[in-house]
């Protein structure tokens, strides 16, 4: 199932990629509608991260093309935010929180300019709607997990996107704070943003995105959740985990899916 | 007194030669030093050693092609060998399975002995002009003049003014690539930007230290300097002065005993500064550390002790009673010694008393345990009213938590449980006198 919609914000074509020339990608080829909270769901190794990677420019493509908003990555970058895996940085760097948060105005107004009393204002905002507002001048080395994925959420906020590209923001976060930023995710979807977010947890997938795409390698589904969430294409995606599949399946029936309202 | 005058004639700056080789060595270290925090933050360490020795063959090679050691030349040739073996390491690791720390040894080793090799021909060749050019292997610094000075003057305001320049840039490449690349910061520039700012660093240092040491200028800075602060910008300034002290520093004790060369000084002043700060700095340092946790160690003790006091006057209702080491030593395990230290400080603080060899709560002391004894209680109610933890399981809990608990908390405690009377196991809880309980 490859639901195809006019006027997309993210259009993925025949998109390759490959490391040392093994293909992690192959063929995928997608389309996202505006406004959508995404999920892209997949096993470990299925090239969730490398696909959002290629996305935002920092893997070659080896064959195909990306369009955001009709245009090339260059050309909107200031209304694009990716935020990685919390792991991928050190964090014992030496910055406080707002250090951090004040990147994300970096893209917006050019690193020539100081950074002003708006940009500050901003950060502050944006660590508000993170819950981190207390947290403001402390350390990065002293944060907690959950924290550091706050604050990369907060610094994603202060680039004022429209469209972001989120690495596993639930990883490693205790179930109040995933709550809380999934409650953020849905006012910033209120707010007319796009957000695509790589996603592990099938049952919760359910709930959160309006969007799914399945990914192993290739594109195996891409459409309204309702729709992509069949037991024949979960199983395609993760091939053969069979109890996770019946897991699913009851799921689904407890929940009565498809029998939900947007 | 021979020190004094020699401390007095080298910092008075009244020599010229000691005014060059001080503000060679001082403009030096700080520059290395600034550079040197940003190779230290993105962990390329190594990548440091690897250009100070892959400079040799430049240097090298550029005296056999022009026959001249005019310095600006042979900076030229110590340039691009310095660079090339960046871009080596780069290449190797990027495009083959080799990982990077491999590809560093395997560079440094290959341009260090092409440039062994050029020296020794040099120094058999018979060109008079050669002599000294082994200096870059051990560096001179207390031979600079007053061309090196200016040399040393201009690259110092050409490095510390790019990273003024760029600093934004350079600290978001080294905290997070991914995402400088997404807004579109040209990373690769900023990369090639800060390797040859480091390449000139090396260059000119390698000068004044030698090959083997300039590596120490500059990291060492920005490592001992990150143990006194968690700010990028402070971190900076403080690895420049590290490094401007340690060149100064170096430099005068190569000035007092002459035959210490003084490269090998100044990186001794370095470490010294280094493994200093590693020990005693504020937050991070290992002293600070270990005294925080001795501190502990005494709290924990005397609360233990006191505690023994009280649970025994409460036992027998008799506070003020006069009990030996001995008694003392068969409810609670401790060795004597340890013991003794424990009431000692009580003493002191005056919550026991000595009288013939036996030891006795006072007023004080009394109060004291009690209130260790409440938290301890309160503790437990806590845990197995609020928290439903067993009550056979609270005593380990509560045995470490009676010892951080605030005067603030405890007060919480209190009026969250509403002042109650008995602890899981149905023991008393102590009360300072009835008005508490009231209030
Ligand atoms: N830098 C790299 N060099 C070589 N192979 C890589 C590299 N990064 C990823 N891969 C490989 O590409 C494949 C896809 O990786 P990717 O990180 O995109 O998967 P993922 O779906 O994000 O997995 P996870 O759920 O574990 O995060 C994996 O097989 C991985 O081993
Ligand atoms: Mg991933």
């Amino acid at each position: 199932m490859n639901i195809q919609v006019d006027n997309p914000v993210l259009e993925v074509h025949d998109l390759t990629v490959s490391y040392d020339k093994k293909p992690v990608l192959w063929d995928v080829d997608f389309t996202i509608p505006y406004g959508n909270l995404v999920g892209i769901i997949g096993p470990n190794g299925a090239g969730k991260s490398t696909l959002i990677k290629a996305i935002m420019g920092l893997v070659p493509k080896g064959s195909g093309y990306i369009k955001l908003y009709d245009d090339s990555l260059d050309s909107v970058r200031h209304k694009v935010s990716y935020v990685p895996q919390r792991e991928s940085v050190d964090w014992d760097f030496p910055a406080s929180v707002l250090d951090v948060v004040l990147m994300g105005r970096y893209g917006k107004k050019g690193l020539l300019k100081r950074v002003s009393k708006k940009d500050k204002e901003i950060a502050y905002e944006s660590l508000k709607r993170v819950n981190m507002l207390d947290f403001a001048s402390r350390q990065i080395s002293q944060l907690s997990g959950g924290q550091q994925q706050r604050t990369f959420l907060a610094r994603a906020l202060a680039q004022e996107a429209d469209l972001y590209l989120m690495d596993e923001p639930f990883a490693g976060v205790d179930a109040a704070t995933e709550r809380s930023i999934v409650d953020l995710l849905l006012e910033m979807r209120k707010e007319g943003k796009t957000i695509v977010v790589v996603h592990h947890d099938l049952q919760s997938a359910i709930d959160y995105f309006d969007w799914t795409l399945l990914l192993n390698t290739r594109l195996v589904a891409s459409g309204p959740t309702e729709k992509v969430f069949t037991t024949e294409l979960l199983q395609e995606t993760y091939g053969g985990k069979l109890t996770l599949l019946s897991k699913i399946g009851d799921l689904m029936k407890e929940k009565q899916f498809p029998a939900r309202e947007k | 007194m021979w020190l004094f005058e020699q401390i007095v004639e080298f910092f008075s700056f009244q020599d010229v030669n000691i005014r060059y080789v001080a503000l060679g060595t001082l403009l030096l270290g700080a520059s290395s030093a600034v550079v040197g925090c940003f190779t230290f933050l993105r962990k390329k360490a190594l990548v440091g050693d690897t250009i100070a020795h892959s400079i040799l063959p430049g240097i090298c090679l550029s005296f056999i092609i022009f026959k001249t050691k005019d310095p600006l030349m042979l900076l030229l040739g110590a340039m691009l060998s310095g660079w090339l073996s960046v871009y080596v390491v780069d290449y190797i690791s990027a495009n083959s399975k080799i990982k990077p720390d491999t590809a560093i040894g395997l560079t440094l080793s290959v341009f260090f002995g092409v440039g062994i090799l050029l020296l020794t021909h040099i120094q058999h060749s018979g060109n008079s002009a050669q002599a000294g050019l082994d200096k870059f292997l051990f560096g001179k610094a207390a031979s600079l003049v007053q061309n090196d000075v200016i040399t040393f003057g201009i690259v110092s305001v050409i490095l510390i003014g790019t990273i003024i320049l760029f600093f934004k840039q350079f600290s978001l490449i080294s905290f997070d690539v991914h995402f400088a690349k997404t807004i579109g910061l040209s990373v690769r520039t900023f990369e090639v930007i800060l390797s040859t700012i480091t390449v000139l660093a090396v260059a000119i240092g390698i000068q004044t230290v030698g090959v083997v040491l300039m590596a120490a200028m500059l990291i060492t800075p920005a490592a001992a300097a990150r143990f006194w602060t968690d700010k990028l910008k402070v971190m900076v300034i403080i690895a420049a002065i590290i490094g401007g002290v340690s060149g100064i520093f170096g430099a005068f004790i190569s000035y007092t005993a002459p035959s210490m060369p003084t490269g090998p000084w100044i990186v001794a002043v370095l470490s010294f500064i280094a493994i200093g700060s590693m020990l005693v700095a504020p937050k991070n340092g290992a002293i600070s550390k270990s005294r925080k946790q001795k501190k502990n160690q005494r709290k924990i003790l005397e609360d233990n002790i006191i505690k023994l006091l009280y649970k025994l006057g409460e036992k027998e209702n008799e506070f003020f009673k006069n009990r030996s080491i001995r008694t003392l030593k068969n409810y609670r395990e401790y060795p004597e010694k340890k013991l003794l230290k424990g009431l000692n400080i009580l003493k002191k603080k005056n919550q026991v008393v000595l009288v013939n060899d036996l030891w006795v709560l006072t007023e004080e002391g009394k109060k004291a345990g009690m209130r260790v004894v409440r938290i301890h209680r309160l503790w437990e109610l806590y845990l197995t009213t609020y928290l439903r933890i067993a009550p056979d399981h609270v005593h380990e809990d509560a045995e470490t938590i009676e010892h951080i608990i605030t005067p603030e908390m405890e007060s919480k405690l209190e009026h969250l449980l509403d002042y109650p009377e008995k602890d899981p196991h149905s023991a008393n809880i102590p009360y300072k006198n009835e008005k508490d309980i009231n209030e």
